[in-house]
């Protein structure tokens, strides 16, 4: 099939799924892995154990920056029971570009890089074994200064990350810990402001988060001498991790057989790798199956938490709301890597408005921190929080309702997005008018008590996707993809071929492949899963149907077109209409072997129509005044999900994202020392929001049809935390008497902002 | 590391006595065990005390002292019938350590000797007058419990000694308590802050008084200045102002993640008198 067929289309046209009454889409049954998972049944990342497996530690840095000096293992190999160590030099050289620094986060090598840095790993015949060994392998370093903060690593005689790493885009004069530089806008902004009633530029900073999945990261690896490997781990995307770890291992990626274990928790931290090739040089070295399980503090230290931001947000008003020029600067800091999402965040901050006078320039800085990875919308929940705080202020200042404001300017099909092109259908001003409507909006506030609101914006993906769906005899199916379950997708797609193929939901038996049975899927991420192997798998079915209609066809003894599929069954059609009994499913599968062969269905593809989502948050917050404390007391997220093809999973995900935020916006932040050590990494000092800090969080499904899916579908599972920050920071606020530019909004920052502010 | 399960306080003294390196007491274990799964404290020698007889049991004295044992876990003491209208502070600073299921391990004797500056149950226990029988080689002496905690992680407790009973003064007549904490969530956190106040009122006055802060200097603190600033009132806004000053005088803070020197000794005070109003409304409904 055509791969612009999947590009976006134009225009109002009708869609398929638009006014289609679908008989299971749209319902929502239970789980189909949700038995296994309240029974224990389901199999974890650390769940598999292999005849004669060896058990892993990592040695890490305690140092923020030094130098490694020697690595002396004699000690740890000594010890019984040690089977192999390894550093650097087991693994791949001669690596460029983003393969190289995923090796160098892995496992240094002539540097330690950050507080948690892996520098060498052992393996021995029992966990315990492992930990004593690991703290017998005595490693010399010798200490460099360090900097853990974003303006501080951009500033001038700050100590050098890593000469060099800068690529093109950086203009000159700046520190080499700046390594990318994105600037984009239109129109004239100086001439934008000049025409405002009212001008407003603030500061904001947020330090970074973490994730926080529930489950740590853990694999179990098999790899002998040959080079040939399997992997079980817990990933969003395993063809990446056989990609990365083939590079990494110096073999090929056929080699290499990896299997996604159920997964606790990804949210983007789990869409690159961290351990699975420190335990396949292990097993390589040892020709033993080698696990290795993290443990909380470890994911802490050294996996992938968000980017720390400092930014600027200019934004001009006239009297009627109207905006005139908006302006941002973004400053992020993404660890000791490049890569932190400067341009997501640039590109993000002002998409949901129509404005022409814009500029955004992000930069991506390198500090000595762990290597940032994606979460949940990268980097665009903070230019939110910027942008949307920002317009609050000039709202209250002007006396004017913040979603009239954002209505007047909101973006709507054909607005030229402020990252460049021309939006297609989207569902900004229908989130406007529903949570307008809502009667969260109106209801009356108790005193000390304020409420914010907030716009969100992601671009959601598409991506390479590949599916089978195989028949079974009886007449039920057994779907293959290849995209590891994060949000219930296993629900989706079972709706989504049960709907094609005209069987019931119970009838789909869903299954995560693993590298060796399907093509390249990539990862679980960019809001994918439901656009893109939902629209793959729908694809597929209707492949099956047509082998389906062929068989019928054949045993008719009519053309092939004259068979339709209706209700699970073959039927005539056409002039044939009503010449033969409908045939069912399970009659033709019963003797498929007989009349062809197996019935498979197929698709692949790369969909380029993921449609971008806009979301609308409502938020009322009660601040003691005589502590600081936030309670989040009421919660409304109005989002577009396009489709929403499992409504309560789609909640799900608008709930996720408000509670995820809550705890952004709160309390959760890497605290670091003077020592540039990690201070909090642990639950109790990293605080999550427990369930009783949350309100119940109301949900509001709106659905403006994506025209890049068959069925209108959108990702959902981003977008819902990009209001959040600014939504609460500005409820707050409202409620504080006094704004707050900084997360998280803890005790401690509110009660000095009351004071400063009762200070004059 | 050996593990030994005593089945009497003198076998318990015996085993303690004799060992050398790291000796730890598992009671219910959720300090001690999370310690040595987290590499901070791998005890040479285990001695659960959980088997002693009559370790599990709360008990009210002929004088009305409340005799709880050292292996009585938190939710024990919330479910007792009696003890939480005696006690209600030092229930609820009990109940208020982590969660159902830690609740139904953890214990008093545990939180005390573990001796966290920031303990819960702690800062109750000293406002309440406290007395801990300390077993050893010498036998049993009572000790009142402000003397036990000498430090962030330290007794008083000698080789070879243990704690065999808390005990908990009779209530008596117009007698009130309360605990309140201070953490940035709703629940499973650490105390930033801690404030006990117990009293007892003459009429509407407050004629006694103990006020206790935790999470504020190395150990819990026990304020007699701030005790002063209630007696003789009838907790009016000039007592509550006194109170919260000389609360916030008493605090010797550090700063850290989880919490500033300014922080802390502002809401010490905040604490102080939202603890005393509680404390007061029970002692008046109390005949
Ligand atoms: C998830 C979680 C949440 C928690 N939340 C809180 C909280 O909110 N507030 C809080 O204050 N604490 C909290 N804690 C800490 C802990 O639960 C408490 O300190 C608890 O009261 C300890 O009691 P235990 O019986 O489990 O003590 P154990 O772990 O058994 O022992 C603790 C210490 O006391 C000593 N000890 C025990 N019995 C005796 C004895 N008879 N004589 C002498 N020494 C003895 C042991 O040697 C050890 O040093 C939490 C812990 C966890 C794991």
């Amino acid at each position: 099939m055509a791969l612009d067929e999947y590009k976006p289309q134009t225009g109002k046209a009708m869609l398929e799924g638009e006014g289609r009454s679908f008989k299971q889409v749209g319902t929502s049954p239970d789980r189909p892995d949700g038995v296994d998972k309240v029974t224990g049944r389901a199999r974890f990342g650390a769940d598999v154990t292999a005849p004669g497996m060896l058990h892993a530690a990592i040695v890490r840095s305690p140092h923020a920056h030094a130098r490694i000096l020697k690595i002396d293992t004699s000690a740890a190999e000594a010890l019984d029971g040690v089977k192999a160590v390894v550093t650097r030099a087991d693994f791949a050289t001669g690596l460029t570009g983003e393969m190289w620094n995923i090796l160098e986060n892995v496992m240094a090598d002539k540097t330690a890089l950050y507080d948690g840095h892996a520098v060498a790993a052992v393996a021995a015949t029992s966990a315990l074994i492992a930990r004593d060994a690991a703290k017998l392998v005595k490693v010399e370093y010798e200490v460099l200064p360090h900097v853990t903060d974003v303006d501080a690593a951009m500033a001038t005689g700050a100590p050098v990350i890593r000469e060099g790493a800068a690529d093109a885009s950086v203009p000159p004069g700046l520190h080499p810990n700046v390594v990318r530089y994105h600037e984009s806008g239109r129109g004239d902004v100086e001439a934008g402001f000049a025409e405002a009633d009212l001008v407003i530029e603030d500061h904001f900073r947020t330090e970074a988060t973490h994730q926080g999945y529930i489950e740590p990261h853990a694999c179990l690896a098999q790899m002998g001498g040959d080079g040939k490997g399997e992997l079980w781990c817990c990933t969003q995307g395993h063809w990446n991790v056989q990609k990365i770890c083939a590079a990494l291992l110096g073999t090929e990626q056929s080699a290499l057989r990896v299997t996604a274990s159920e997964i606790g928790g990804g949210f983007g931290g789990k869409t690159t790798v961290f351990i699975e090739p420190v335990a396949l040089a292990l097993s390589r070295k040892t020709s033993r199956p080698v696990k290795l399980v993290m443990s909380r503090s470890e994911v802490f230290r050294a996996t992938g938490p968000t980017a720390s931001t400092s930014m600027d947000v200019k934004v001009g008003m006239k009297k009627d709301g109207t905006i005139t020029a908006m302006q941002g600067t973004f400053r992020l800091q993404g660890g000791a890597f490049p890569g932190a999402p400067a341009d997501m965040t640039a590109m993000c901050a002002f998409a949901p408005y129509n404005v022409a006078n814009l500029k955004q320039v992000g930069y991506d800085v390198m500090s000595n921190r762990p290597k940032q990875a994606a979460y949940r919308a990268p980097g665009s929940p903070m230019a939110a929080f910027a942008t949307e705080s920002v317009i609050d202020e000039l709202c209250n200042q002007l006396g004017l309702d913040p979603i009239e404001v954002r209505l007047k300017n909101a973006s709507r099909e054909g607005t030229r997005a402020s990252y460049g092109p021309k939006f297609q259908r989207i569902g900004l001003v229908e989130t406007l008018e529903a949570a307008k409507a809502h009667p969260h909006y109106s209801a009356p506030l108790k005193p000390g008590q304020g409420r914010g609101v907030s716009c969100g914006f992601w671009f959601n993906f598409g991506g390479e996707t590949s599916v089978s769906l195989a028949l079974s005899e009886d007449g039920s199916a057994q779907l293959m993809v290849g995209t590891p379950d994060i949000g219930g997708s296993r629900a989706s797609m079972a709706l989504m071929a049960a709907e094609e193929l005209g069987i019931p939901y119970e009838n789909v038996r869903v299954t995560i492949a693993d590298t060796a049975s399907l093509g390249y899927n990539e990862v679980s991420h960019g809001s994918r899963v439901t656009y893109a192997s939902g629209l793959a798998t729908i694809q597929a079915a209707r492949d099956a149907v047509r082998k389906l209609c062929g068989r019928a066809a054949a045993k008719w003894g009519i053309p092939e077109d004259a068979v339709k599929w209706e209700n699970g069954c073959a039927v005539p059609s056409g002039p044939n209409a009503g010449d033969f009994d409908p045939l069912p499913i399970a009659e033709i599968t019963a003797s498929m072997g007989a009349t062809g062969g197996p019935i498979v269905g197929h698709f692949e593809a790369t969909p380029e129509g993921a449609g971008v989502s806009f979301a609308t948050h409502i938020v009322d917050a009660e601040v003691d005044p005589e502590t600081g404390k936030t309670a989040v007391v009421r919660y409304t997220v109005v989002q577009d999900a396009g489709k929403a093809i499992h409504p309560t999973y789609v909640e799900g995900q608008f709930q996720g994202g408000a509670a995820q935020g809550i705890g952004w916006a709160l309390n959760e932040e890497y605290i670091y020392g003077e020592d540039g050590r990690l201070q909090n990494a642990v639950f109790l000092d990293y605080r999550i929001p427990v369930a009783s800090d949350l309100p119940m969080i109301d949900t509001v499904i709106v659905e403006v049809p994506n025209p890049g899916h068959p069925y209108g579908v959108r990702g959902v599972g981003e977008t819902s935390i990009c209001p959040p920050l600014a939504a609460i920071a500005n409820a707050v606020s409202a409620a504080a008497g006094v704004r707050l530019h900084e997360l998280p909004m803890s005790p401690p920052r509110i009660l000095e902002a009351l004071e400063r502010q009762r200070g004059g | 590391m050996q593990y030994h399960s005593p089945g009497s306080f003198e076998d318990a003294v015996a085993i303690a006595g004799a060992a050398s390196g790291t000796t730890r007491f598992l009671a219910g274990g959720t300090d001690v065990l999370v310690q040595l799964r987290a590499d901070i404290v791998t005890p040479d020698t285990l001695i659960d005390v959980k088997k002693i007889e009559g370790v599990r049991s709360i008990t009210r004295e002929a004088d009305g002292d409340w005799r709880i044992g050292i292996a009585v876990s938190g939710a024990e003491m919330s479910e007792h019938p009696e003890l939480g209208a005696d006690w209600p502070g030092l229930v609820e600073a009990m109940d208020l350590v982590g969660s159902t299921q830690i609740q139904g391990r953890a214990t008093l004797t545990g939180n005390l000797c573990n001796a966290s500056p920031a303990a819960d149950s702690v800062p109750a226990m000293f406002a309440a007058g406290v007395i801990a029988s300390v077993t050893g080689p010498q036998g049993t002496r009572q000790v009142p419990v402000t003397e036990i905690p000498t430090g962030p992680g330290k007794t008083s407790l000698k080789p070879g000694e243990l704690i065999s009973a808390l005990h908990v003064p009779a209530r008596g007549a117009r007698g009130g308590d309360a605990y309140l904490r201070f953490i940035p969530r709703t629940e499973m956190d650490i105390a930033v802050v801690g404030c006990a106040v117990n009293l007892r009122l003459d009429g509407d006055t407050i004629s006694e008084a103990r006020v206790s802060l935790g999470a504020v200097a190395p150990t819990a603190l026990l304020v007699p200045e701030a005790a002063e600033a209630l007696i003789g009132t009838t907790l009016d806004e000039a007592a509550l102002e006194a109170l919260a000053t000389a609360a916030a005088d008493a605090c010797k803070p550090i700063d850290d993640k989880r919490g500033t020197v300014k922080f802390r000794t502002h809401v010490a005070g905040v604490l102080a008198k939202r603890a005393a109003r509680i404390a007061y409304d029970r002692a008046r409904a109390r005949a």
